[in-house]
């Protein structure tokens, strides 16, 4: 099955109801498939093998997601926020290529074979007139459906592939066809180019739930447009919540937001205090933690609101820690943890996260990631505990290996950050000759105090043992974390090499 | 029909239902309102109407399957017949509760 379908279905059931709010502009469902059918002819028509939008948030976004998929070509958004000769390397690798962006660096063009270049206004002009047209979809299922690069915060940008019958699955297996009313809105703030971006267009186009796009976050916006567009369904990364939080914080008159009603956060790791505080502020919201990647087409487990409100309130240590999980596997994933060796760990042991099921790719162009029972290995670390709770605790990659000793940066990490005057902290390791690998942190501190590295050796020593204890430590004014919050960590190592 | 396979769309020839195959085994066809469905790209012959047991109707959006779990349409296109491998009627499958999440 083709992932246009799921719009075709939208379009046949509602074709006058609104599926999306962008700059102001209404979109039915009837207009977006009628316009991605004219945007799959002309993709044809172009001879390309790819089709691009290098651009932020807009209606060219569904509307050439889907037509890619009419038209049988991958459809590969591109983040504009990307150097320019990054830029021309990744459209190297998507040659020939239909791009739709209103960048005018005409010297990223060079190199690339462009079958077209379309402006975002001319494109979206093109395919919102003329006459309908009918066309038979391609057939989907094992072809591409989506290109997605990876962020690339660890080495080169990989090429995640996500197949029409990944996609399918995940939305047939997770929403309800037109279960949302027509008064319900989502605010879609991720940017286009990340996974969340994708599923949030199929998600809330089967659901029946209207989007409302917001190109470029900022919290005072957000909190415009929840109002402005009574927004029943909001998506943010961590920062983005807490960046809204600090926000209402200095507002004289809170916001009532009245019409939200869930919010889901993913893509990084929620520090404790914003959920917390977040819960207290909304106590008419429902937050789900949503845990996911690329590879898996979205989210795999999912934190639910019952969840959220049982751990909050609970005196038991056990229960409340639950507020920094990442929630039960979707019942159509299957969820392991195996340490190094391959072996399947118990309940609160850590390994390493190995996920299975129908949305699962675990593919990218240049291999297939996926053993032969089809476990995809995420490189991300965790346990389960007792009631089926999975906890994060970093990548895989980033555990440090010192003396033939497995020392995971978080554990290290934590305790710093117990420390009233450390606002934010990296632990990692660098070659050693002595070691394989030794420990060293940087820190960042509030402003204006001062703390001696002696003073932090000294608190992971006692808290944990001398092995833990960070060999160097530097200050850092801040830590650089990319727009979806995550750190890079290839800067960081570079202080020290 | 003999080839049924995921991804293949089928129409009613009693109705307006029609269904996306996403899981098929065995060798039994479809059928809708008591009749064997079609593949949705061939003519269609004149309307017949729904048999008796067979005319509760086919809700679009909604994933219908057999006892076994061996296969599995979702209904793209409502309509008045229902659908059924031979005699026995296909069932919809109930759905989860999942908190929307994106």
């Amino acid at each position: 099955m083709n992932i246009a379908m799921l719009l075709q279905m939208a379009a046949e059931t509602f074709p006058e109801r609104v599926a999306l709010t962008s700059s102001g502009t209404h979109y039915t469902y009837g207009e977006i498939y009628s316009a991605a059918q004219k945007a799959a002819q002309d993709f044809s028509e172009s001879g390309c093998e790819y089709v691009s939008v290098l651009d932020v948030s807009s209606a060219a976004v569904p509307i050439a997601l889907f037509g890619a998929g009419i038209a049988g070509v991958p459809y590969v958004p591109l983040n504009y926020r990307l150097a320019a000769d990054e830029l021309k390397d990744l459209l190297e690798r998507i040659s020939p290529v239909y791009l739709i962006t209103n960048d005018d660096q005409k010297q990223l063009v060079e190199g690339a074979d462009i079958k077209k270049l379309s402006s975002t206004d001319r494109f979206l002009d093109f395919v919102l007139s003329g006459e309908n047209i009918e066309i038979e979809a391609a057939e989907g299922g094992e072809s591409v459906a989506v290109q997605l690069f990876t962020s690339g915060t660890t080495g080169k940008p990989k090429a995640a592939i996500l197949r029409h019958e990944n996609l399918v699955s995940y939305i047939l297996g997770s929403v309800e066809f037109m279960a949302a009313d027509e008064e319900q809105a989502n605010l879609v703030t991720v940017p286009p180019y990340h996974i969340a971006g994708i599923s949030a267009v199929l998600s809330s186009f089967y659901a029946g739930r209207r989007i409302v796009q917001l190109p470029n976050f900022s919290p005072e916006q957000w909190v415009e447009l929840c109002e402005s567009q009574s927004v029943s369904n909001a998506f943010v990364v961590p920062t983005m919540l807490s960046r809204v939080m600090e926000h209402i914080e200095g507002l004289e008159v809170k916001p009532a937001l009245t019409s939200l009603k869930a919010v889901a956060y993913g893509g990084g790791k929620m520090p404790i205090n914003i959920i917390k505080l977040a819960l207290i502020a909304f106590p008419h919201v429902n937050f789900t933690n949503a845990y996911g990647l690329t590879e898996t087409s979205s989210t795999i487990a999912v934190l639910d609101p019952d969840d959220h409100r049982e751990a909050n309130s609970s005196d038991d240590p056990e229960i409340h820690r639950r507020l920094g999980s990442v929630g039960k596997p979707l019942p159509s994933v299957e969820i392991e943890i195996r340490d190094d060796e391959g072996n399947v760990m118990g309940h609160n042991h850590a390994g390493e996260i190995y996920v299975r099921g129908p949305q699962v790719s675990g593919e990218y162009l240049e291999r297939d990631a996926k053993d032969g029972d089809g476990w995809f290995p995420t490189r991300d670390a965790g346990f389960i505990d007792e009631d089926g709770y999975l906890f994060l605790s970093g990548r895989a990659d980033d555990v440090i290996v010192r003396g033939g000793e497995n020392i995971s940066p978080g554990e290290i990490e934590e305790v710093l950050l117990a420390h009233d005057d450390v606002t934010d902290a990296m632990v990692l390791g660098i070659p050693s000759d002595e070691w394989g690998e030794s420990v060293v942190a940087v820190v960042v501190l509030a402003p204006g105090v001062d703390v001696h590295i002696a003073d932090l050796q000294a608190m992971v020593r006692d808290k944990l043992r001398s092995s833990r204890v960070p060999e160097q430590i530097l200050f850092e004014k801040e830590l650089p974390y990319n727009e979806m919050g995550k750190l890079i960590r290839r800067q960081i190592k570079a202080l020290f090499l | 029909m003999s080839d049924i396979k995921p991804g293949l769309r089928l129409k009613s020839v009693v109705c307006d239902t029609e269904a996306m195959v996403i899981k098929y085994s065995g060798d039994e066809g479809i059928s809708c309102g008591g009749a064997p469905m079609i593949d949705a790209k061939a003519e269609a012959p004149e309307k017949g109407t729904a048999s008796d047991g067979f005319s509760d109707g086919s809700l679009v959006g909604k994933r219908y399957v057999d006892a076994d779990d061996t296969m599995e349409l979702l209904c793209v296109k409502p309509g008045a017949g229902s659908m059924s491998v031979g005699d026995t009627l296909l069932v919809e499958k109930s759905a989860k509760s999942l908190p929307s999440s994106d």
